[in-house]
């Protein structure tokens, strides 16, 4: 009775650990192709990320935009729903969080601070919702919206920064004005690490336990599984898929916040550093279970904040964790197409199952395990 | 027979081969699904293969094909044993399958799924000489399909007769049929089988045909193996047989119809209201064309037709899964548009056909599948919370109850075999303390007869306590059996309607075919 759950759950954690492990080799090879040594190269990353508490700390600076990044696509992964606006929400978010935090700037600090929260949820979650309300109204294809709304939220982000928000003493790159050092978020205390981390995993915890364990979570998921289902049961799919898809994107949003509010001050162009795209990574690794985006975003964030030491040490562009990223994004996609297919995590039949009919005709085959 | 013997010649040439089956067993892990059956189909004739479902007339013929290798016994081809390992194998010995479902490409015409169906297609295609030859074999076919028409545009009739076509120009000599029949009006089934019958009789062809349908049978077969529980029954020619002999060889026994107890309401309301409803396929054609219908408190209205006449459509819009592009549906007395709140409030209830496809998440658990209609009422929740001991509890229960066999109720719904699905969505829709409104589509399509029993009780008996059951089925003879009152759909308009002591056969079937 309890053998075939704990093969599935050991399946959905042994694949992704595979799959991260099958794309350092792959990166090793890559390595040794430009030239540098593979191990070295492990090494490097493995200091620059984890190896002391000083580094640890810039990775889990990086974790936090990454853990909300990551919801926006793991929440509405549940209803069936893939998207990747994670970048344009971000964005929209930090623009809005400015805007706020700009506007009511002499307000004590912690309603500033939690103004900006608020009005990055509300500009991210509009963003992403948005894509919702295509997808069900209109039938748009969400991916595609939602991909395309990324290029628009950045071509806002660079007109607002260059024209009507802009700091004319941001010279060569342009920003907005800096938000007043008193808002900002502050560091968690004996640390260099912002505040934001707790934002992403009571966020993280927040939105697992609203999937397993709320009927909203029930209902959405019953959606996402099967909506004609859904629909028998009288579940009003279009609100869900709305609902979701604006909590996906605030959470989004909140990443945009923290990273105006903790690390840059201002929105500028390093707001779309890539957390978005790091985000939908993190999402796949983590198989959309939030409480997972929240270990895997630590992990991600030190293949990211190991860039710079690649650079200094071995001569490798920094972009070089990029390439990591990328293939470590394509080995998890290919893992996906194995569940099911290992022998040793399949399902052994229980003993009491009744003979089968014989199959009525062909393609009609029911599913014989064995 | 005379025809044979006019044109000696050319039967010499074209005579189909006889085949053999000898001791043919087939297991799946533990089930023995075919033990030790034998057939013999002689050259020139049409043969029937009569059995229940489950009994392995499915088995029998796949092993024939080669999608299945026999677990022991062998295919003799001319008296010479053939191996089959694939459908090719038996395309080289000049036998083919046409399936129950259609197996054409709906956006290609039908000269391109003709070419297509061939098993030497070249790379390059010379359509003109391929037209002059598709053209050729058309005017030599026992019936004709217009070449140049895409399939999506054919009748259910004509799909079929192309199916046959197909085989006739792969030129196979063993034609093989899988209900070939099942989605056809009594009257096109007739044309096409009487065309085969034809083509049999001029000793062009052998045919093996699965059959439910005893009208057929004695209309245009030669002789019959039974098959009961994947053995051998019994063997015989339709001349000697009658239908009640057939019948025993397949059940067993023979079996009466189980009448249905059903009491009368003194004081029937009217439950379920629908007015002039129209809505569209998912291609935006006209399906259901403005019907109206009233279903009464302790009456069973069943709805008859061929599929694809609208029924489908219908029962998605009183499901809520589609929705009605003009017309109205009123439940006691109040307009309804299938809302959560609303099916709550009326106690409508649905048991959908398939529904792994319509009314299970698959990758979800039995217990949580159960749930799906209660999960956000107490006990099951305590406001937003969902209380995963109740949901849990309740699943054993309905488990005991309805008899479904599944490891736990954590099991993936879609591990368990058709059957339990089945059940354990009847044990959802079926178990709530108050129903007012059942719709049944289907019920019962593909499931052994104790499960048909059991489901037909059950309607039953939620009609006696006074629920106002809508049935729409493809199964006639349910609906003969378990309707009060009983209607045809044709053309997604209602084109016959009686109470089921006044209802004629006759007309009924006339009114499917749309006459």
């Amino acid at each position: 009775m309890v053998t075939h759950v704990w093969r599935r759950k050991l399946e959905s954690a042994c694949l992704p650990i595979a799959a991260v492990l099958a794309s350092l080799v792959l990166f090793g090879i890559f390595c040794a192709v430009v030239g540098a040594n593979p191990f070295e190269v492990y090494g490097s990353i493995w200091k620059a990320a984890f190896g002391r508490w000083t580094s640890f700390q810039n990775t889990l600076i990086r974790a936090a935009p990454l853990m909300l990044s990551a919801l926006c696509t793991a929440l509405p992964a549940r209803l069936g729903l893939v998207i990747i606006g994670n970048e344009g929400a971000l964005v929209v978010g930090g623009i809005g969080a400015v805007a706020l935090g700009l506007g009511i700037s002499t307000a004590p600090p912690l309603v500033v601070q939690i103004g900006m929260a608020i009005a990055a949820m509300v500009a991210g979650g509009l963003w992403i919702g948005a894509v919702g309300a295509l997808r069900h109204y209109r039938a748009v294809n969400e991916t595609i919206s939602s991909l395309l709304l990324n290029y628009i939220a950045i071509a806002l982000l660079n007109h607002l920064v260059g024209g009507p928000m802009r700091d004319p003493s941001s010279l060569n790159k342009p920003a907005t004005y800096p938000i007043a050092a008193v808002n900002m978020l502050q560091s968690i205390p004996g640390t260099r690490v912002h505040w934001g981390l707790v934002y992403g995993l009571v966020a993280c915890v927040i939105a697992y336990f609203l999937i397993q364990r709320t009927t909203f979570g029930f209902a959405a998921r019953t959606a996402g599984g099967n909506i004609r289902a859904a629909r028998i049961a009288g579940l009003p799919v279009g609100k869900l898929t709305v609902a979701i898809c604006f909590l996906a994107g605030s959470c989004a949003g909140l990443a945009g916040m923290v990273e105006v509010a903790a690390v840059h001050g201002t929105a500028n162009e390093s707001l779309n550093a890539g957390y978005g795209y790091g985000g939908i990574l993190v999402a796949f690794i983590a198989r959309h279970n939030p409480l997972a985006a929240a270990l895997v975003s630590v992990l991600v964030g030190g293949i990211l904040a190991s860039g710079g030491i690649l650079q200094r040490t071995h001569g490798l562009p920094d972009a070089t964790v990029l390439v990591f990223q990328g293939l470590v994004f394509l080995v998890v996609l290919y893992s996906e197409s194995l569940y099911g297919k290992l022998p040793f995590f399949r399902e052994k039949p229980a003993a009491m199952v009744a003979p089968p009919a014989p199959p009525p005709s062909p393609g009609q085959e029911p599913v014989v395990v064995s | 027979m005379t025809t044979v013997t006019s044109r000696p010649t050319t039967v010499e040439l074209e005579k189909p081969p006889e085949l053999e089956v000898l001791n043919m067993t087939k297991q799946f892990g533990s089930l023995v699904a075919l033990d030790n059956v034998s057939l013999h189909l002689k050259p020139g004739t049409f043969h029937a293969l009569l059995g229940e479902n489950g009994a392995g007339k499915s088995t029998l013929v796949k092993c024939i094909m080669g999608f299945y290798m026999p677990t022991s016994g062998k295919v003799l081809i001319d008296k010479q044993t053939q191996t089959i390992a694939s459908p090719r194998d038996a395309h080289k010995y000049g036998i083919g399958m046409v399936y129950q479902h259609f197996t054409s490409v709906p956006a290609m015409t039908v000269a391109e799924n003709l070419v297509l169906s061939r098993y030497d297609s070249a790379n390059v295609i010379n359509w003109q000489r391929e037209y002059e030859q598709l053209q050729t074999f058309m005017d030599t076919a026992p019936f004709q399909v217009p070449l140049d028409v895409p399939i999506a545009q054919l009748a259910a009739g004509q799909k079929q007769k192309l199916e046959i076509l197909k085989q006739l120009y792969l030129k196979s000599k063993i034609l093989i049929l899988d209900e070939p029949t099942s989605v056809l009006t009594p009257g096109e089934a007739d044309e096409v089988l009487g065309l085969i019958r034809e083509e049999v009789t001029a000793g062009k062809l052998s045919v093996l045909m699965i059959s439910h349908k005893f009208r057929e049978v004695t209309a245009f077969v030669d002789e019959v193996t039974v098959l009961r529980k994947g053995k051998f029954a019994g063997h015989g020619f339709v001349k000697d047989l009658s239908v009640a002999d057939m019948a025993e060889m397949m059940m067993g026994e023979r079996r009466e119809p189980n009448p249905v107890e059903k009491t009368i309401h003194p004081d029937p309301k009217a439950v379920l209201e629908i007015k002039e409803i129209h809505a569209n396929k998912d291609n935006g054609i006209e399906a259901v064309c403005g019907v109206s219908l009233t279903v009464h408190s302790g009456e069973i209205v069943g709805i008859a037709g061929i599929s694809g006449n609208g029924q489908r459509e219908l029962v998605e819009v009183l499901a809520g899964q589609r929705v009605a592009t003009s017309g109205q549906i009123v439940v006691s007395g109040s307009p309804y548009r299938a809302t959560r709140a609303e099916m709550f409030k009326h106690k409508v209830f649905a048991l959908p056909e398939e529904p792994l496809r319509n009314a299970c998440v698959p990758h979800m658990t039995v217990a949580e599948n159960m749930a799906l209609r209660t999960f956000d009422r107490t006990p099951q929740s305590h406001g937003v919370l969902l209380i995963l001991k109740a949901i849990r509890q309740m699943a054993q229960g309905l488990i005991q109850q309805f008899s479904v066999k599944t490891p736990s109720p954590e099991t993936p719904i879609s591990n368990l075999s058709g059957g339990n699905v089945q059940r354990a969505v009847l044990a959802r829709e079926l178990s709530a303390q108050h129903i007012n409104l059942l719709i049944a589509a289907n019920p019962c399509f593909g499931l052994d007869f104790a499960a048909v029993e059991f489901i037909h009780d059950q309607i039953v008996a939620a009609r006696n306590q006074g629920v106002a059951v809508l049935l729409v089925s493809e199964d006639l003879d349910e609906l003969l059996k378990l309707s009060d009152r009983i209607m045809v759909i044709s053309g997604g308009e209602f084109v016959y309607e009686s109470s089921i002591a006044e209802a004629d056969f006759a007309a009924i079937g006339r009114s499917m075919a749309g006459h």
